[in-house]
């Protein structure tokens, strides 16, 4: 006779099938369930309601400003590396209402009170659930609590996956993020051919999955998975050295590099639009016609954006060299001044959707050959 | 006489479930300053949120008109005079500013604050003070000089150095008998004189080629266009006056006013939050740093 008590750490061989079941599951007990999705040529992540709607037998290939998907009809539902969207945008919205205001004689305001989703997010890279811990850190501080982040993230059920088969852009294991997960999930998934293999992270996790027809995995099978996992730490081709950072990059302020990364980049902000960290945002008036009614948005921003660092009296970063230095300065540098760690995870987004190809491990790279030599 | 870097203990923590919502504030009087220059004293309309209100000299209000947004405009009351009114001088140059330049006595405006550090003048108790201050960066002074006027005898001599374009911008001229009579030694400077103007004419941080200074016990405020400040500090640096004892008030965009929406940093620093009033030190590295 066998024992299936489930604990917290317990790890279980779950048929696909049953996946279904479990988001089913979710659903009905008001989640709304978001994970990745084939659409508009590209892998996003939005609302699916079960197996059916994730890319089975895609696989993806990714190098500096080029995405492809290729399909390899095996009966895999997390074999490729996600798109150029992240979670990001369930926690922080690109767009959100903050409040609207009318006047009638005067101005009266009224606060948007629309209810947080619930959201269970479904197939959470380790790269990804990090950069969702430093959004945390972003978001959550002692002496500012984002209430639209908060609610959100309170709310929010983690189904992870471990990635197995990371593209040429990826360089999580570097910065310790992953390919493997490490907690903070509340179910956490490594698929293999036939069967997910399922670990059990938290309460609710292990609740959800007790209801499901799972298996005790054998002692092969769990093998077989912890050396893809070993496999998939080992094959990836890019790293960033990180031993040298901040001060590598906070100390060459006045490096060359700036001003040649300057020919290149376009200033284009998409580095920091699929970057799931990113956190700078804008707020602007939505004004009707009449001037009598307004809305008071929350949108994202770009540190690449003019506008963003207008005073009076013009832009203080004029040039596009020193918006890059900005950026790459404060993700990799000043990040750790404010936040206590750095701002990336090496999910290696900012190199596949950068339309000039600008590898950041390559800038950090070259910039402290600058410094060495 | 200890110095923290960076003031951290000045940071407003309201508003922890409204993320950018104001309360309304009635314009009660408006005082033309100078050409696109103009004072409003402004009065909350919620008695309670009046009364809650506290701001230190140097802090901000972010201020917000319906359909436009919002611009961070420094405090430039009296604490003590001004009977409970916010006052805010403002220069009607950008999107918001010219907005409210537009308004008039009655009309209400949106306020969130006070946010960022304040001048430190319990720290500079006991030393010679240098207020250096150019055009628009008197008023985010105005504050600490009458809280110094009040405590005169806590502080050594006071020299007031402020520079404008011409002597029609020049903010407050009406107030500078009660600042002479408290003992301030006045240094009026202005780039172009007209043809009643006998005063000096030249930049605020000539002045210092004039006048000693003693470098263990002066102190220096410092607030205005920013080429200003670097030649202030440059000029205060070259005589010895230790970097922790030069504060200066920053400006850069500013959104949120609570270190947030990311559009205020330099180096590591929320100027809206860290700042604005930092002590030189903490900005060494960075302030010289060509567009950081």
């Amino acid at each position: 006779m066998t024992d299936k008590t489930l604990t917290i750490g317990s790890t279980v061989a779950l048929p696909k099938p049953e996946l279904d079941l479990l988001m089913a599951d979710l659903r009905n007990n008001g989640f709304q369930t978001v994970g990745p999705h084939l659409q508009d040529e590209s892998i996003v992540y939005k609302e699916i309601a079960g197996l059916k709607d994730l890319p089975r037998g895609i696989t993806t290939e990714q190098t500096p400003a080029s995405f492809r998907m290729i399909q390899t009809g095996k009966e895999r539902y997390f074999d490729f590396i996600p798109g150029s969207q992240s979670w990001k945008q369930f926690l922080f919205p690109p767009s959100h209402l903050l409040f609207s205001a009318v006047k009638e004689g005067k101005w009266q305001l009224k606060e948007n009170d629309e209810p947080a989703p619930h959201y269970a997010l479904i197939g959470v890279r380790a790269c990804e659930l990090a950069a969702i811990g430093i959004q945390d850190k972003v978001f959550l501080r002692d002496d500012f609590s984002d209430p639209i982040y908060r609610h959100r993230r309170e709310g929010l059920f983690i189904l992870a996956v471990n990635c197995l088969d990371p593209d040429a852009t990826c360089f999580c294991a570097s910065m310790g993020t992953g390919p493997r997960h490490t907690g903070g999930f509340d179910l956490c998934l490594t698929e293999l051919d036939d069967v997910f293999l399922v670990e059990v992270g938290s309460e609710l996790g292990r609740s959800l999955l007790s209801a499901r027809n799972f298996e005790l995995p054998l002692a092969f099978v769990q093998n077989t998975a912890n050396q893809a996992m070993e496999r998939a730490a080992h094959s990836m081709v890019r790293s960033m050295d990180t031993s040298d950072l901040p001060g590598l990059l906070t100390g060459n302020l006045d490096a060359e590099r700036w001003m040649e990364i300057g020919k290149r980049c376009l200033s284009c902000a998409n580095c920091t639009q699929v970057c799931p960290t990113c956190f700078c945002w804008n707020a602007t008036d939505q004004v009707d016609i009449l001037g009598k009614a307004t809305r008071r948005e929350r949108l994202w921003d770009s540190c690449f954006n003019p506008n963003y660092s207008y005073v009076v009296g013009g832009n203080t970063r004029p040039n596009i060299r020193s918006r890059y230095r900005q950026w790459l300065t404060h993700k990799l540098g000043t990040w750790k001044d404010q936040f206590g760690v750095l701002g990336c995870v090496g999910c290696g987004r900012c190199i596949t959707w950068c339309p000039a190809g600008i590898d950041l491990t390559e800038e950090v790279a070259a910039i402290r050959a600058e410094v060495l030599a | 006489m200890t110095t923290t870097l960076i003031n951290t203990a000045a940071h407003s923590a309201g508003y922890a479930n409204k993320l950018l919502l104001p309360h309304w504030a009635e314009i009660v009087k408006i005082i033309p300053e100078a050409e696109g220059v103009s004072t409003f004293h402004l009065k909350f309309t919620d008695p309670e949120v009046q009364s809650r209100y506290h701001f230190e000299p140097g802090q901000f209000n972010m201020l917000y008109i319906p359909g436009y947004g919002e611009a961070a405009i420094s405090m430039s009351s009296d604490l003590e005079t001004a009977n409970g009114l916010l006052v805010h001088t403002i220069r009607h140059i950008g999107n918001v500013t010219k907005a409210a330049n537009r308004l008039k006595v009655g009309d209400v405006v949106g306020i969130r604050g006070p946010f960022g550090t304040s001048w430190p003048l319990d720290a500079i108790e006991g030393m010679d003070v240098v207020i250096a201050c150019g055009g628009i960066g008197l008023p985010p002074l105005r504050g600490a000089i009458y809280q110094i006027i009040r405590n005169r005898e806590k502080y050594g001599k006071i020299t007031l150095l402020y520079g404008a374009r011409t002597p029609a911008d020049l903010m407050y001229p009406s107030e500078y008998e009660t600042w002479q009579k408290a003992g301030f030694d006045m240094q009026v400077t202005v780039d172009r004189g007209d043809d009643t103007w006998t005063g000096r004419v030249g930049v605020v941080p000539m002045w210092f080629y004039h006048f000693r200074v003693d470098p263990h016990k002066t102190a220096i405020l410092t607030c205005g266009p920013e080429i200003m400040m670097r030649f202030v500090i440059y000029e205060a640096l070259a005589r010895r006056i230790p970097s922790d004892h030069i504060y200066i008030s920053l400006e850069r965009n500013m959104k949120c006013g609570q270190g947030a929406c990311g559009h205020c940093q330099q180096g590591p620093y929320f100027i809206c939050k860290d700042g604005p009033v930092f002590p030189f030190r903490a900005l060494e590295n960075i302030f010289n740093v060509e567009e950081y």
